[in-house]
């Protein structure tokens, strides 16, 4: 790999301070996007026009940029959802052990996504679904949006009448993805801390899709609401008590300035080793970072894995008070807006992280090179999965041998020198 | 035979050195006449503080609560931290650093501290001669925490493999507990204890067991809160929302501090500890009988009045408990066993002043130079160390380490480990501190 002399020129369509101090500590250069540039932090927007069809945009060997071309793949509720169902639907027909069914017909190993609909395209199997359960709670997001908006709660099927009629009437007009939405069983048992509901996220960096490579941040954090929760119905429409966005807690009238509502994992690996035993809380951290990587292999068949591209993903998940994790979505731009100081130096830490692993020694990128970065340059990720390493290490591992130390916020705990613990799961 | 036994352990834990047995009650509070009495005009201080704070605004210590705002406390029970009473017109009582002034102006009257301070005197601010332990003693007193001994939080580490230390300890923890062994217990949390069997451990060393009774008891002081409100609920309130809700570790139980804060203000079994601990519990009058013993009360029931600071008691505790009446129970005896020592003045080996004077002693044996730099930019180094003490060390260590700590606590039945920590750090940023010319760059 030839070592270019001259500094990394950067771009960025996004404003904030922890991706620019980040960049100019590294002595790079800022330049304008229609000059030479190595090193693109861009938006979800700008990621469309760059690898669109008419721009033919031809990136060359020296530029990297921030997002996989179809990271929407993963990104978009519903079409995370589709992939995840289609890559069980794979699985089973080649009887992988992996899509094993209990006796009630539910995944063992891969139900880890709450029931999911699109509308209005699955109307008819959705009011199938809710009507086996005409007590539950749903929970409605709009496909293209983010940061809690959109969102809402029914729990009746006239709440979403509209959706009715455009089912019947639009068959084969091809809805703008603007109005579609999926509609998710709401989990309305969520594990409470100090009677408070939060969910987790937790950030992923995926350096290539084929062969998998990626890693876990160590620091993710709970996002807790504000209000006491309650799943009475008649705080349905508050969304303080529901939703855990930043975005929308921000404005509750408890909002904290100092913690923002954001307790780190490590605190919580803490507080259910203490109250529930290492056992489960172990068996927890496990399943978390089994459905992360899942969830990856699933898309990773359909994703453009262009050479020139890196990405770290926010991942939003829920733990229900059976201690079973579930994913709810996964961000392709996670939030760099710090609500505190410490989220500050918190996300300032993962840019830095990120891009020690993504552009490595800070040097002018070759996008040839192997992603395989020294375990010293990692910082605060661990390694969560690398299928290279994973395959070296014999194909006869069984299923069940996962390892029970999970990447833990108690480091590394891998016994032989640089080998990651966690790929013995195959 | 074992509950005789656990009886002998418990009333030892509580009541270490016996007395003479002619020597009157006073005595068994505290020896020294001179601290008694600073003890004295110290709560009297406390007192008038809260009358006043109590005359301005017009609030009574105590009412009993119209119905309707009883039946929305009751509702409210689970989540008072959502409630938002104006609390702007209050204040603490006082704060560590009020306290720590109480303290530097104590002085033994049988003893002549001269004109100057030679190299011999002290230079700290605690200027009463106790009786401190030196490193040679200390080293004796915690042998179990010797560097040729495992200990959690350390050789339990990624880098170590898990057969040097910790299996064969979480082994010998599990068989503590399995055989319910409180003097056992009490001996194995020396070296720390493991996270998953830190509960029981500690309630085993408590005793506290929960049962029915314990419950019952909890929820008549629940009713208490439910039926009368008192003037230090605010105060309490205060506190919680000034350190625990903006702590990054401890926000998340707001809601359990008032659960418990409230009905322990409640509690007169809390009354007990009195007959060990220096403090008298304040004495308040029915309005208009002033000076009527048959109408005096205790103010508040259970005679402690809450400083700034208080709530950071009971948040570590939180992440071990999660049932209020356990919870409860736990912080109670923690209580009435160690952190009453932490803001009441007495010559006790683990009171504050003897703590200050021995944090001060080991700093100026060891690192004289150090100590005298402090001193002399005008960051005396127990200015600084004094609040981490109080607290033992609550809000200002991370919770996993805090709760190492306080395993310690409970192993060796003492407080001075607050002490030799807080030396510890001291030495800990000895080339840094060596630097800075100001008390802020030293914080």
């Amino acid at each position: 790999f030839r070592i270019m002399a001259g500094k990394v020129k950067w771009v960025t369509d996004i404003e904030k301070s922890v991706l620019i101090n980040n960049f100019e500590k590294r002595g790079w250069i800022q330049v304008a996007e229609n000059e030479d540039w190595n090193f693109y932090w861009m938006s979800v927007q700008t990621i469309r026009n760059v690898f669109s069809v008419e721009t033919g945009y031809r990136l060359s060997d020296d530029q990297i940029v921030n997002h996989f071309p179809n990271h929407y793949e993963l990104t978009r509720k519903d079409l995370m959802v589709k992939n995840i169902k289609r890559y069980r639907k794979e699985l089973e027909k080649e009887g992988s052990p992996l899509a094993e069914k209990d006796e009630n017909g539910k995944y063992i190993y891969l139900d880890f996504v709450p029931v999911t609909f699109m509308l209005p395209a699955d109307y008819n199997l959705f009011v199938e679904e809710f009507r086996k359960n005409p007590s539950s709670t749903w929970i409605m997001k709009p496909c293209g949006k983010a940061q809690g908006k959109g969102i809402f709660l029914i729990n009746k099927l006239s709440q979403i009448k509209k959706w009715s009629r455009d089912s019947k009437t639009s068959s084969f007009v091809s809805q703008s993805s603007k109005e579609a939405y999926v509609i998710s069983l709401y989990i309305n048992n969520p594990l409470l801390i100090g009677g408070k509901k939060f969910d987790l996220r937790l950030y992923v960096l995926v350096s290539t899709y084929r062969p998998l490579r990626c890693y876990m941040y160590k620091l993710g954090f709970c996002r807790f609401c504000t209000v006491k929760y309650t799943p009475s119905t008649s705080e349905l429409d508050n969304m303080f008590v529901h939703l855990t966005n930043v975005a929308i807690q921000k404005h509750g009238d408890d909002y904290n300035h100092i913690h923002g509502g954001k307790w780190a994992v490590s605190n919580l690996r803490l507080y259910l080793e203490s109250t529930r035993g290492k056992e489960v809380t172990n068996k927890l951290f496990d399943e978390i970072h089994w459905i992360i990587v899942q969830s990856l292999k699933a898309v990773a068949p359909v994703m453009n894995n262009d050479k020139h591209c890196f990405e770290c993903y926010g991942y939003d998940i829920i733990i229900d008070d059976k201690l079973k994790p579930w994913l709810i979505e996964v961000n392709a731009s996670p939030s760099l807006t710090s609500s505190t100081a410490n989220d500050r130096i918190l996300k300032y830490n993962l840019i830095n992280d990120t891009l020690n692993i993504a552009v490595p020694n800070g040097e002018i990128p070759d996008c040839k090179w192997n992603k395989s970065p020294p375990k010293e340059v990692l910082g605060n990720y661990e390694i969560l999965y690398d299928e290279e390493m994973a395959q070296s290490d014999g194909p006869d591992r069984d299923l069940r041998n996962r390892s029970g130390q999970s990447a833990g916020v108690k480091g590394n705990r891998a016994r032989d020198s640089g080998k990651p613990v966690l790929t013995t799961w195959k | 035979k074992k509950s005789e036994h656990l009886k002998y352990i418990i009333l030892s834990l509580r009541f270490p050195s016996p007395c003479h047995p002619a020597a009157p009650p006073e005595h068994m509070k505290e020896p020294l006449a001179y601290m008694r009495k600073a003890q004295g005009s110290w709560e009297k201080r406390i007192l008038k503080s809260l009358n006043s704070m109590c005359t301005e605004l017009s609030i009574p210590l105590a009412q009993k609560r119209p119905v309707s705002e009883q039946k929305e406390l009751l509702n409210k029970w689970n989540e008072m931290g959502t409630d938002e009473p104006d609390l702007s017109l209050f204040r603490p009582v006082y704060a560590p650093k009020d306290f720590l002034e109480v303290l530097m102006n104590l002085r033994n009257p049988n003893y002549e501290n001269g004109e100057q301070p030679s190299f011999r005197n002290h230079l700290g601010l605690i200027q009463v001669p106790l009786k401190v332990k030196d490193i040679p003693e200390l080293k004796e007193d915690f042998s179990e925490l010797g560097l040729n001994i495992g200990q959690l939080g350390i050789d339990d580490s990624a880098q170590v493999p898990p057969e040097f230390f910790e299996n064969e300890h979480v082994r010998l923890g599990q068989k503590v507990l399995a055989e319910q062994d409180s003097a056992a217990a009490q001996q194995y949390v020396r070296q720390g204890c493991p996270t998953a069997l830190r509960a029981d451990l500690w309630a085993l060393i408590l005793n506290i067991s929960n049962q029915p009774e314990d419950i019952l008891y909890y929820e008549q002081l629940k009713s208490n809160v439910i039926q009368h409100d008192l003037l230090v609920d605010s105060l309490i309130y205060k506190d919680v929302k000034l350190t625990a809700s903006n702590d990054d570790y401890y926000f998340v139980f707001e809601d359990y501090l008032y659960q418990v804060l409230l009905c322990f203000s409640r509690d007169t079994s809390v009354l007990e500890h009195f007959t060990y601990s220096s403090a008298t519990p304040p004495k308040s009058y029915i309005q208009g009988k002033l000076g009527m013993e048959e109408y005096a009360v205790f103010y508040p029931p259970n005679g402690v009045i809450p400083f700034h600071g208080f709530s950071m008691y009971v948040a570590p505790l939180c992440f071990l408990y999660h049932e209020p009446s356990k919870l409860y129970q736990i912080f109670r005896e923690m209580y009435v066993r160690f952190f009453f020592r932490l803001h009441s003045i007495s010559s006790h080996p683990s009171g504050i002043v003897s703590l200050c004077l021995l944090f001060e002693t080991l700093l100026q044996t060891h690192l004289p130079q150090l100590f005298y730099h402090l001193r002399e930019i005008g960051a005396q180094p127990l200015r600084i160390s004094f609040k981490w003490m109080v607290r033992a060390f609550s809000g200002y260590l991370a919770t996993d380490q805090l709760l190492l700590l306080w395993d310690r606590i409970l192993g060796y039945n003492s407080l001075e480990i607050l002490a030799v920590l807080a030396a510890a750090v001291f030495a800990f940023r000895a080339v840094n501190l060596m630097e800075v010319t100001s008390l802020a760059a030293a914080e």
